[in-house]
């Protein structure tokens, strides 16, 4: 039996006047790997925003373990990773320093595992390198060492896999499987072809759009 | 026993709300030591204002003296603002900002931290290069010390009061003049204060009470600020 972490029911967000999902309910549970599919302008960064809390623009309910979200938003912030289209990566600092903020600003992140994560993304090496002498993609996989650091049991990554080399895709797709059988959650939306199609549940906001 | 723990927890739960204190203000420290232009425009500012004004108005040390009070003040506030607008915006467009707003830690702190790391790197360079700003403009000695007390207390405010029309902004394209009209009217009784704390102190007139209105001021921005930034944040990141 998995346990429920997050439920939505009936949500509504509109932007500019046009309606971007409206009904929207579903229920993500431990174990699971979610894909959100969509057009561009589908919504689905809109919704990861108002999954993660930091958009309020909306109408209806979501609840964490059963319980609404806003009422247990420090339990909910502890238990959650997001990966925004901003990478939240500081250019002039080092991937080191990066890491160890984020760490500061989750008591639940280890400082000590900073060095195996970077190494675990491939930026052995540049830990003393300021961020803007490093490539998009090294950007962004600083970012992404955070998975191998947290222990959050929701996942929620906007288009992870932007700007990430093969290698590097097939790595974190494997990662979030792992994730999911250690009982956490996953997230996500991209638009590469994944190799775990099969074990992945789809949302699809264009057919839920109700349109 | 129960007691005991739940006084330890508060303990280390104090630790580690003056751990992320420190990191912050350090990382904030850090990011303006790197980027230097960001430090040093303020205070070009204020020297320039205090350089040109005589060049502009009339060299006449009698009247020099007699406007120092309200020149090195006006030039303060007004370097104050020009680098409140940066307070966050780099946060917000590196994304670093929506991490800060999910993270379990008290905003408050973080947003305090942020604030004086501010400060230090703008109210309290302002703070030491007054005197020399007073001495170009003919303030009378006894004057110095009332201007270094008033912008001592004078600037944490200005830095306090400003951030909130930074976080106000900061999802805006152009901030910069939306910030100036929401801060002004309330940058007014800062202004007032201080220089009357200046002007008291060339005359000889006793400080205690404008001193003590200053500080209350910063006193209420201490307390309730880092709440309106901490909304504001949370509205403009929302949007």
């Amino acid at each position: 039996m998995s346990t429920s972490l997050v439920q939505v029911e009936n949500l509504f967000c509109e932007r500019d006047e046009r309606v971007l999902f409206e009904d929207l309910s579903f229920t993500a549970s431990a174990g699971e790997v979610i894909q959100v599919e969509g057009q561009n302008g589908s919504g689905k960064t809109t919704l990861l925003r108002i999954l993660s809390g930091l958009s309020n623009n909306f109408e209806g309910d979501i609840f964490w373990k059963g319980q609404p979200v806003a009422e247990v938003r420090d339990d909910f912030f502890r238990e959650l990773l997001y990966f925004g289209h901003h990478p939240g990566v500081k250019a002039v600092l080092t991937p080191e320093e990066n890491l160890q903020w984020y760490a500061a600003m989750h008591p639940g992140v280890d400082g000590g595992l900073i060095d195996g994560a970077l190494d675990k993304v491939g930026l052995c090496g540049y830990e003393d390198s300021p961020c803007h002498t490093l490539s998009a993609g090294q950007n962004r996989r600083v970012s992404l060492a955070r998975l191998y650091l947290s222990h959050a049991k929701l996942w929620v990554l906007d288009e992870p896999f932007t700007a990430i080399d093969k290698k590097g895709v097939a790595e974190k797709e494997q990662l979030m499987l792992d994730h999911a059988n250690r009982g956490g959650c996953v997230i996500f939306t991209t638009h590469h072809e994944l190799a775990i199609g099969e074990n992945i549940r789809r949302l699809n906001l264009d057919e839920l759009a109700g349109t | 026993m129960e007691q005991i723990v739940t006084k330890e927890q508060s303990k280390s739960a104090d630790e580690s709300v003056l751990n992320l204190f420190w990191a912050v203000l350090k990382r904030d420290l850090m990011l303006a030591y790197r980027k230097k232009s960001d430090l040093f425009n303020p205070l070009i500012f204020f020297l320039m204002v205090a350089t040109l004004f005589p060049l502009g108005v009339s060299p006449e040390p009698d009247f020099l003296a007699e406007v120092a009070p309200g020149v090195v003040w006006v030039a303060a506030l007004l370097a104050t603002l020009l680098s409140m607008d940066s307070l966050f915006r780099s946060d917000f467009e590196d994304g670093t900002l929506e991490q800060t707003l999910l993270s379990p830690q008290p905003l408050f702190i973080v947003v305090l931290a942020k604030v004086l790391a501010h400060w230090m790197m703008s109210g309290l360079p302002l703070t030491l290069l007054a005197p020399l700003l007073g001495v170009m403009l003919f303030l009378p000695a006894e004057g110095m010390s009332g201007l270094m007390m008033s912008l001592l207390l004078g600037t944490p405010t200005l830095s306090l009061i400003g951030a909130i029309g930074a976080a106000l902004t900061v999802g805006l394209r152009k901030g910069g003049v939306l910030i100036s009209l929401l801060v002004l009217p309330l940058y007014i009784p800062v202004l007032i204060f201080g220089t009357s704390a200046v002007q008291a102190a060339v005359t000889g007139l006793p400080l205690a009470g404008f001193f003590a209105l200053l500080g209350a001021m910063l006193a209420l921005g201490f307390v309730m600020a880092p709440l309106a930034i901490s909304a504001a944040l949370r509205i403009s990141v929302s949007g």
